[in-house]
């Protein structure tokens, strides 16, 4: 080692002459699917708690009605075909995305939106079903958590449409340039997320509540 | 001024190849089929009563709900070992065993107080 | 009328406002007039519009790093006031004396010291010198995301102010400084203390993990080529991981502070007894953040260490492979650990038995690390500079903290000391000797580097024995006293004969208080003695990582050419084969844009976290408005960065050149 030379040259092999700094412009890959990604999991992290205040308060009716009693499956399997639907239909709009045609994926983007739309729908009016019946989050431990863990979705995946909206009207102003590209990727993991979210949810939530 | 743009459009070249994934159709379909199949089989165990037994059923949702994952995560979320390098798997593991912890945690915990500080009281019947 | 007072100012009254409490009174008519005094002094100067430009937009990761720590230190001033009055008032209540703070003001004084001391002050300084300094170890230009970087700062800064706000407009927590239901609940506390605690950590914790994502995302993207992982710096390393734990635990502090709001505004259930709920879930909640909080802080302070122990000794640090592997080590076994806290709260032997032995085993890395900074120094040319004597310091006092620890981990010996004085005087060992101590190296180490000029050694070598020689006088007799039995939280005891030791510690506080003037005196001294005390070359202390191969203070973009790394101490290598600066050949940057946004949205959520805390909700909601409208705004500007020109950069290292000629 003590015989390399310090001289610096631009093509210096390696063994013989040690290059300290890269003479060419040096192009840091960019960070934001990962940046994205690790913020999913952050976001997980958020659910996780949600789900451990489920299974802890899950079954504390405090003389309320039981899972059994209020949770309609019906309702939860259309709203899973639909979260379900909306999935593929993104994934329509990345593969559109990638031949660069621009009208139909919009066109797939604004089903997708419809469907989440329709997902959304439903859980209000189940919700508002719910507290007008006077099973409202304050009703008792379990409907606190039961309100709270889904709502929260919910909430996701409100924001999910409002971002779908800014991205579509962005790239008919912008066209499928690569920044955009990036954020319809984004937006592709945080609604395929929301959609493993909801199999936790229908799993544990619907499915195992209503068990006797 | 143009080697200006030379550089900016060296470096949108640059870019492209960062977006990483590669989606099929194929792949697309075959997800959604999947999880179509795995949806149904437990909406039809509950809703048919197929099962009795409630903790049997339970466990079969829990384990026919983490096998849908899996597959929302290869085909929907293109996850692999390679993607950015590795990291997306590594923060994917980290992230699955602090969700095991908090959640198991939590209810083994909870649970433990629960059965220690109400030993004479049967929850259920309070009002 | 008054529906449309309600409606613009919800609660907030008149009689909010606490006229009727002299020393608070005191108190800001002392900051009102400070302040007056500072913007007086900005507005005569001029200084609003450099202000402004350079420093409140800037997205330079040095500066926000920068902001980061004066925030830091002017929490610390308001952090430690509180301390000092709770020492004065330990010192004099004794029998009929009942001291000079009523119980309610003395509840809102510890609950804001604990608050202020770790989210405001400990945080705000890890994460400023990671921000200042990780980028240059990495030899980046940046972070990844230079506009998140100074969002995260407004949003830190907007949570702060929000604490100073309960000062003087209405009250704050009365709860502790993690507001345990059932006394957080809207029942025990109608009033808005609670309030601005929940929306001054939510707003303060939506910066810290986007800054957390943001700095994870650096370390993995942005290294200089040639640097694998396990070539990074040790603070690098540290840095990492503290990041790793900051985005895998606030989100869980997110969770739960909603799940208390949502009791509070709302009525649901959660930690509620009488519907169900359960108030042992917030507590178990909040630890499986609060303790890998605890080593969010103290994990960079290691990676201080190492660094200040490696240069300082003239060696390479001892165990490189094992340092690494004790930081990570530690990372994953700190989500296991979370139950020590309430080991009394009732679960049975088998969930206490684990917990107290992975609390147990936790501390095995931990001793790890200081063997291999005492093997560092074993043999090593060790020279006492101010932050290699913070190190040392640290060392001896940190042990002391573990120790502690280590018994407190045992179940039983937990039961007789939970919540006791020893408790408090454990994790002020740990977190004083272990986090404070490092950011005061770090601070002394890493401030030529940020201001080009090194710190007084005279001034720093005052506030260091004062700091060292106060915090024993300060803790020890609280070690002495909770052996005894006396409980945490008391502004009143009954028995005299304990006396003597509060006011030992009331003196330590004193000398702690002079620490802190002798800190400040060291800025102002260094500042005015900064020609001679100029730091010419940009490697003041002879360092190993590449910090310290650009110039102090750095330029904009850090490096006109990135480094190519070989080994660890990349700096140390350079110079053994006798690296010189490149002169010519220079290429345009790409650099960011300096943007108001961060700024505008952190003062936004301020206001949010206003209405909320006083129910105004139209104010609230508009705000929320216009959050959401500012943001998408800024997703629709494209144009974020620019090339700094090849002659600029050219002009900038020649400066440089012809400064180290005129040195040699």
């Amino acid at each position: 080692m003590s015989d390399m030379s310090s001289t610096m040259t631009p093509d210096g092999g390696p063994g013989e002459k040690l290059l300290f700094h890269e003479a060419r412009d040096v192009h840091t890959a960019n960070g934001t699917l990962l940046g994205f990604w690790v913020y999913l999991m952050s976001d997980c992290l958020i659910f996780a708690c949600l789900f451990a205040a489920y299974g802890v308060l899950g079954r504390e009716y405090a003389g309320g009605p039981t899972g059994a009693e209020v949770l309609e499956l019906p309702t939860v399997a259309l709203n899973t075909t639909l979260l379900l639907l909306s999935s593929i239909t993104y994934g329509f709009a990345v593969l559109e995305m990638q031949r660069d045609r621009k009208n139909p994926m919009l066109a797939w983007l604004v089903v997708t939106g419809l469907l989440g739309a329709g997902f959304l729908t439903v859980e209000l009016r189940e919700f508002a079903h719910l507290i007008a019946e006077g099973n409202g989050p304050q009703r008792s431990a379990f409907l606190t958590s039961f309100f709270s863990l889904v709502g929260t979705h919910g909430l996701h995946v409100t924001c999910g449409i409002l971002w779908l909206i800014v991205l579509m009207v962005q790239v008919m102003r912008k066209g499928l340039i690569h920044a955009n590209k990036r954020r319809l990727l984004c937006l592709s993991m945080f609604w395929h997320f929301l959609d493993v979210v909801w199999v936790g949810v229908f799993s544990f939530v619907y499915l195992m509540g209503v068990l006797p | 001024m143009s080697a200006h743009d030379e550089l900016q459009h060296a470096h949108d070249d640059h870019d492209h190849d960062d977006l990483g994934i590669h989606a099929t159709f194929k792949g697309y379909m075959t997800g959604f089929v999947l999880a179509v199949i795995l949806t149904i089989i437990p909406f039809w165990l509950v809703m048919g009563h197929v099962i009795k037994d409630s903790s049997t059923a339970a466990v079969i949702i829990l384990g026919l709900a983490a096998v849908q994952i899996v597959v929302h995560m290869i085909y929907f979320l293109h996850m692999n070992s390679k993607s950015e390098g590795g990291w997306n798997m590594l923060a994917l593991v980290f992230t699955i065993v602090l969700v095991v912890i908090t959640l198991s945690g939590s209810i083994w915990i909870m649970y433990h107080l629960n059965h220690n500080m109400m030993p004479l009281m049967d929850t259920s019947n309070l009002p | 009328m008054p529906d449309l007072t309600k409606l613009l100012f919800g609660r907030l009254t008149l009689e909010s406002l606490p006229f009727h409490e002299p020393i608070l009174v005191g108190t800001f008519a002392v900051v009102a007039l400070g302040g007056i005094a500072l913007l007086g002094v900005i507005t005569y100067y001029r200084l609003w519009g450099y202000l402004w430009r350079e420093w409140f937009t800037s997205i330079d990761h040095k500066k926000i790093g920068i902001m980061y720590m004066i925030l830091g230190f002017v929490m610390l001033l308001r952090g430690f006031s509180d301390a000092i009055m709770m020492r004065a008032q330990q010192a004099i209540a004794f029998g009929d004396n009942m001291g000079y703070l009523p119980p309610e003001h003395y509840d809102q004084i510890f609950t804001a010291h604990g608050v202020i001391m770790i989210f405001f002050v400990a945080m705000p300084m890890v994460t400023g010198l990671m921000n200042f300094v990780m980028p240059l170890q990495i030899g980046a230009r940046d972070v990844a995301f230079p506009f998140l970087n100074n969002f995260s700062f407004w949003m830190t800064v907007a949570g702060a102010l929000l604490v100073m706000a309960s000062l003087f407009i209405g009250e704050f927590a009365r709860t502790g400084w993690l507001a345990y239901p059932p006394l957080s609940d809207i029942v025990s506390s109608p009033d808005a203390g609670v309030d601005y605690y929940i929306w001054a950590l939510q707003i303060a914790g939506v910066g810290t993990l986007l800054s957390g994502i943001n700095l994870l995302v650096t370390i993995v993207k942005m290294r200089a080529p040639g640097m694998t992982i396990m070539k990074m710096p040790v603070f690098t390393w540290t840095a990492l991981c503290t990041n790793v734990l900051i985005v895998a635990a606030f989100p869980v502090l997110t969770a739960v502070l909603a799940m208390l709001a949502l009791d509070r505004y709302v009525g649901t259930n959660f930690f509620t007894t009488a519907s169900g709920g359960n108030a042992m879930m917030y507590i178990n909640f909040i630890w499986i953040w609060g303790h890998p909080e605890v080593y969010i802080l103290v994990l960079p302070a290691f990676g201080i260490y190492s660094e200040v122990t490696a240069t300082f000794c003239r060696k390479p640090l001892f165990g490189y492979a094992s340092m690494v592997y004790a930081t990570v080590v530690i990372t994953v076994l700190s989500y296991l650990v979370w139950l020590h806290h309430f080991f009394t709260m009732g679960s049975g032997a088998s969930v206490n038995s684990f917990f107290g032995i992975t609390t147990m085993i936790i501390s095995i890395p931990t001793g790890a690390k200081i063997f291999n900074w005492l093997f560092t120094m074993y043999r090593g040319r060790v020279e006492f500079e101010i932050p290699m004597m913070w190190t040392v310091a640290f060392m001896v006092t940190f042990v002391i903290g573990g120790m502690t620890g280590v018994l407190l981990a045992v179940p039983p010996a937990d039961f007789s000391l939970h919540n006791s004085l020893f408790l408090v005087a454990h994790f002020h060992n740990v977190i004083i000797g272990g986090v404070l101590f490092g950011l005061f190296a770090g601070i002394n180490y890493w401030f030529p580097k940020a201001f080009g000029f090194r710190l007084d050694r005279f001034w720093g070598k005052c506030s260091f024995w004062l700091w060292v020689i106060g915090f024993y006088f300060a803790f020890m007799p609280l070690y002495v006293m909770g052996l005894m039995g006396v409980t945490r939280r008391l502004n009143h005891f009954d028995d005299p004969s304990l006396r003597i030791w509060t006011l030992l510690a009331a003196f330590g506080a004193f000398l702690i208080l002079l620490g802190i003037a002798c800190t400040i005196m060291q800025f102002y001294v260094s500042f005015r003695r900064r020609v001679e005390l100029r730091d010419v070359t940009g490697d003041p202390w002879h360092g190993r990582t590449l910090e310290w191969s650009t110039s102090s203070p750095p330029p904009p973009y850090n490096f006109a050419f990135t480094p190519r790394i070989h080994d660890h101490d990349a700096w140390w290598m350079m110079k053994k084969y006798r690296y010189e600066r490149p002169l010519d050949g220079f290429l345009p940057i790409h650099m960011p844009h300096n943007t108001g946004t961060g700024f505008v949205l952190g003062a936004l959520s301020f206001v949010f976290g206003f209405a909320m805390i006083w129910y105004m909700w139209l104010l609230a909601a508009l705000s929320f408005l216009a959050i959401l409208v500012v943001g998408i705004t800024h997703t629709f500007n494209y144009e974020r960065e620019y090339y700094l020109s090849a002659d600029e950069v050219r002009r900038v290292e020649q400066s440089r050149t012809e400064l180290l000629a005129s040195h040699v």
